[in-house]
């Protein structure tokens, strides 16, 4: 078996896929909260996904194809190979040993992130709640993973065509209103969601996480591309985070950073469109 | 002989191409061989320079290789970035009323002639069967890991990106160091045995137990973390740091987006903050992608870092340099870069290290146009291992404290190169990187 050999490559949706990649290095060290990048070949790009499972030497990774790595990587089968995965990257979550009660929320691709996390918590003997969320029926991944190790398990979607209608920030609020005790909160999903969603616990003085997805290169804390805003210090999400306290984070600093590139990436999808470049088959 | 600034500044070729065979043996044949070689002293490493002189003007080129290689692993990459002047050249003794010997032109000539006609394989002693790991696969971890695998000993290098060379990769352009040069030299180290593992950072995906489970531990892992200047608009969209920008271009190959997908921003007007051969680098590369580039250093010409040649093909490539000048602020709004906010130092009289001081001319602020800003300001030692490592003892630099021998506070850990001597140089990583080994190798056969 090649190095990073896709093991098995499915699509979650019709946007989101799922991929278990052989990377001993990065499977046997990774812990709940670390991501790692990708380099699907040369010409390519490092992108940095969150580690959302390991199982022995195999790590899995879930990602929606937005842009023109994301749908290389989507269209790679079982067996394919990448020619780089390096990880695990970032500081692991802040897990306590136990006697917590946690609620994880996932919206979008964020979700993916939450299986992980949620195990871990639950394996330290905590007690989990979850909440996940997405557009709509077809878009919701992990329900099943998520369902089998939650305590207690939240569905929403944006249209009601499953779950609850609405956000997933409907059910985290009536929890914090409930008045049961909440230790922590985790938000992981798109800049927008974890933004608006914080601000649900921020009046209850509620610990909460979320995960910062800036645009990275290195992820070694080499570069500061991926700074962020943070108590109004400068962290390098990277390294720092990527997760940070949800209260003190400048969303405006990290969603105009997101939007550096919109034009070059646009341009970069043209490109490849036009040049049907496929070039991830034969990894140098 | 440099090629043609207004041709230049259109590729990443190399902008020195060299001297020819008989260029190099006439000025091999102008040094006076002086009993007590002067430019010796001035070479980090020690290199036997009259000898390997010596035997260019005998027209022995592999010999000079030989004498060279004794004592400097990379010369074909020293022979084109040390800071000559300030170290061999700079104490040559026809220097006091001539030009001195080019010695890092004769040095680049030899390794050149070696590795086109094909260089052979120094032999490795026996096995000794003892392990040692390498973290960082610089010019540190490289010349570390060559030591001792000549000593015979079985070496591993973690290099946490996913091409091995450090700043000789990532940092220093091809139009001043050939990637394939550097890849040369990486794989006459693997020919000696050495493994070098890329994307394994060492901390993350090989743990400190792990580490420690080696025989011998050496840590070359640089001064990579990037300094900002901790200006307001730093943040804006259009501000990089050196090593962001130089990342995007030399290894992610961003000058060749979209058929590379890394993009980077080029503005049409750059400003480049700082003064040293990573400010040069910056601004030699925003000007290839075809910016108008101006380069902003607090204080005078003379007190730049940066090596002469560097300065003198900055300026021959039309950089325009704005010294005694100091950014306060990066300009925008609508999320881009508009300009930088500067003001004018006064120059004082020059301190014990030679550098004259400086201080803000009051009412002398002006704004300069800029959509795109770098700020090479400095670098630290990266904190991802060494924060893993709370018993090792630190400078108050955050360097990573070494004795002679590059021991650290930790047993059979050692260190050298940018990590513990803070930024410098090449051939100093390499010096120190060396010691360490002969260090490990003495330690690992008591
Ligand atoms: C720590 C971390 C964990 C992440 N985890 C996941 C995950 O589990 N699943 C998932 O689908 N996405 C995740 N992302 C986002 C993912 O990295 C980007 O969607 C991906 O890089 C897009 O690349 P592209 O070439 O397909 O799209 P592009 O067209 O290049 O970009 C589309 C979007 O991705 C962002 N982006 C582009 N390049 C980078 C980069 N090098 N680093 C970060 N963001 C970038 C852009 O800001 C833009 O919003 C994570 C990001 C970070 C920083
Ligand atoms: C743009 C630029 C231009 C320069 N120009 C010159 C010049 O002209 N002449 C000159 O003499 N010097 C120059 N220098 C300085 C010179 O390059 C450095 O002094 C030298 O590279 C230091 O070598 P090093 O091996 O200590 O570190 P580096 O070259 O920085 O290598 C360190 C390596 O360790 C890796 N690493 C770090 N942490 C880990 C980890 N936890 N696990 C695994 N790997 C890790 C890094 O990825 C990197 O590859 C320049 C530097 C820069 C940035
Ligand atoms: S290694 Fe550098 S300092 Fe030493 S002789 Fe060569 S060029 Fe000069
Ligand atoms: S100091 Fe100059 S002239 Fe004297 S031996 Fe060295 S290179 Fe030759
Ligand atoms: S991605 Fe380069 S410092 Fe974080």
């Amino acid at each position: 078996m090649g190095k990073y050999t896709i093991v098995q490559a499915r699509a979650l949706s019709e946007a989101v896929f799922e991929m278990w990649i052989h990377a001993p290095q990065v499977a046997r060290h990774a812990k709940a909260g670390q991501f790692c990048i990708i380099h699907a070949d040369g010409a390519g790009e490092r992108v940095p996904l969150t580690i959302s499972g390991t199982n022995g030497d195999n790590i899995r990774i879930a990602f929606m194809a937005v842009g023109t790595t994301t749908k290389l990587l989507a269209t790679l089968k079982t067996g394919d190979e990448l020619r780089d995965v390096a990880g695990p990257l970032g500081m692991p979550s802040d897990i306590a040993e136990g006697g917590e009660t946690v609620v994880i929320v996932g919206g979008g691709v964020g979700v993916a992130c939450t299986p992980i996390l949620a195990q871990a918590a639950k394996d330290a003997g905590n007690y989990v709640i979850g909440i996940i969320g997405a557009r709509n029926r077809d878009l919701l991944i992990f329900e099943d993973d998520m369902r089998a190790i939650c305590n207690e398990l939240y569905v929403t979607t944006d249209d009601g065509s499953y779950g609850i209608k609405g956000f997933a920030s409907g059910p985290l609020k009536e929890l914090c209103e409930s008045g049961r005790k909440i230790d922590k909160v985790w938000i992981i999903g798109p800049g927008m969601m974890m933004k608006v969603t914080s601000e649900v616990t921020r009046p209850f003085g509620i610990r909460t996480y979320v995960s910062l997805n800036p645009v990275m290169v290195d992820g070694t804390g080499m570069c500061g591309s991926c700074r962020v805003t943070v108590g109004g210090e400068m962290k390098f999400a990277c390294v720092d985070g990527p997760e940070f306290d949800a209260h003190e984070v400048d969303w405006n600093d990290l969603m105009t950073r997101q939007r550096m590139y919109l034009s070059e990436e646009k341009q970069s999808m043209e490109y490849h469109e036009e040049h049907h470049v496929c070039r991830c088959r034969k990894v140098e | 002989m440099d090629r043609n600034p207004n041709l230049r500044i259109t590729d990443f070729n190399e902008v020195d191409l060299g001297l020819s065979r008989e260029e190099v043996i006439a000025e091999a044949k102008r040094c006076i061989q002086c009993k007590k070689p002067r430019c010796i002293s001035g070479c980090p490493v020690g290199i036997d320079i009259p000898a390997f002189i010596q035997a260019i003007a005998d027209e022995k080129f592999q010999d000079a290789a030989d004498i060279i290689k004794k004592d400097n692993m990379l010369p074909a990459v020293c022979g084109r970035v040390c800071p000559q002047e300030t170290q061999c050249q700079g104490e040559c003794i026809l220097g006091k009323k001539d030009l001195p010997i080019s010695i890092g032109q004769l040095e680049r000539f030899v390794a050149d002639f070696e590795r086109k006609k094909g260089a052979k394989c120094p032999k490795c002693a026996p096995a000794t069967g003892k392990k040692v790991a390498v973290v960082g696969s610089g010019p540190a971890g490289l010349a570390c890991a060559a030591e001792l695998a000549r000593r015979g000993h079985s070496v591993t290098v973690f290099e946490s990106l996913h091409e091995a060379g450090g700043v000789l990769m990532y940092g220093i352009p091809a139009f001043r160091m050939p990637k394939d040069i550097v890849q040369y030299e990486i794989d006459q180290v693997k020919r000696l045995g050495v493994v070098i593992k890329t994307n394994h950072i060492v901390g993350r995906s090989v743990s400190v137990d792990e580490l420690l489970s080696y025989d011998a531990v050496f840590l070359g892992t640089g001064a990579g973390l990037p300094y900002f200047m901790g200006i307001p608009g730093e943040n804006l969209p259009g501000v990089y740091s050196a090593n962001e920008f130089l990342t995007r271009v030399n290894l992610m190959g961003a000058n060749k987006f979209p058929e590379n997908d890394t993009p980077v921003k080029v503005g049409k007007k750059v400003v480049v903050v700082g003064g040293g051969n990573v400010a040069m680098d910056a601004a030699r590369v925003a000007r290839r992608m075809g910016a108008e580039v101006t380069l902003m250093y607090r204080r005078g010409e003379a007190d730049m870092p940066a090596r002469l040649d560097e300065v003198r093909h900055a300026k021959e490539e039309g950089i325009i340099f704005m010294t005694a000048t100091n950014p306060i602020a990066i300009l925008g709004g609508n999320n881009t870069v508009c300009g930088v906010q500067a003001v004018k130092m006064e120059l004082g009289t020059a301190g014990d290290d030679g550098r004259c001081s400086f201080y803000p001319i009051e009412g002398s602020e002006f704004a300069v146009e800029a959509d795109v800003v770098i700020e090479a300001i400095g670098q630290g030692p990266n904190p991802l291992l060494l924060r893993m490592l709370p018993e090792l003892t630190r400078n108050r630099n955050g360097s990573v404290a070494v004795n002679c021998l590059g021991e650290t506070s930790i047993q059979k850990v050692y260190a050298g190169g940018d990590v513990a001597t803070g930024a410098a140089t090449v051939i100093l990583a390499m010096g120190t990187a060396k010691e360490a080994a002969v260090a490990i190798d003495h330690m690992l056969k008591k």
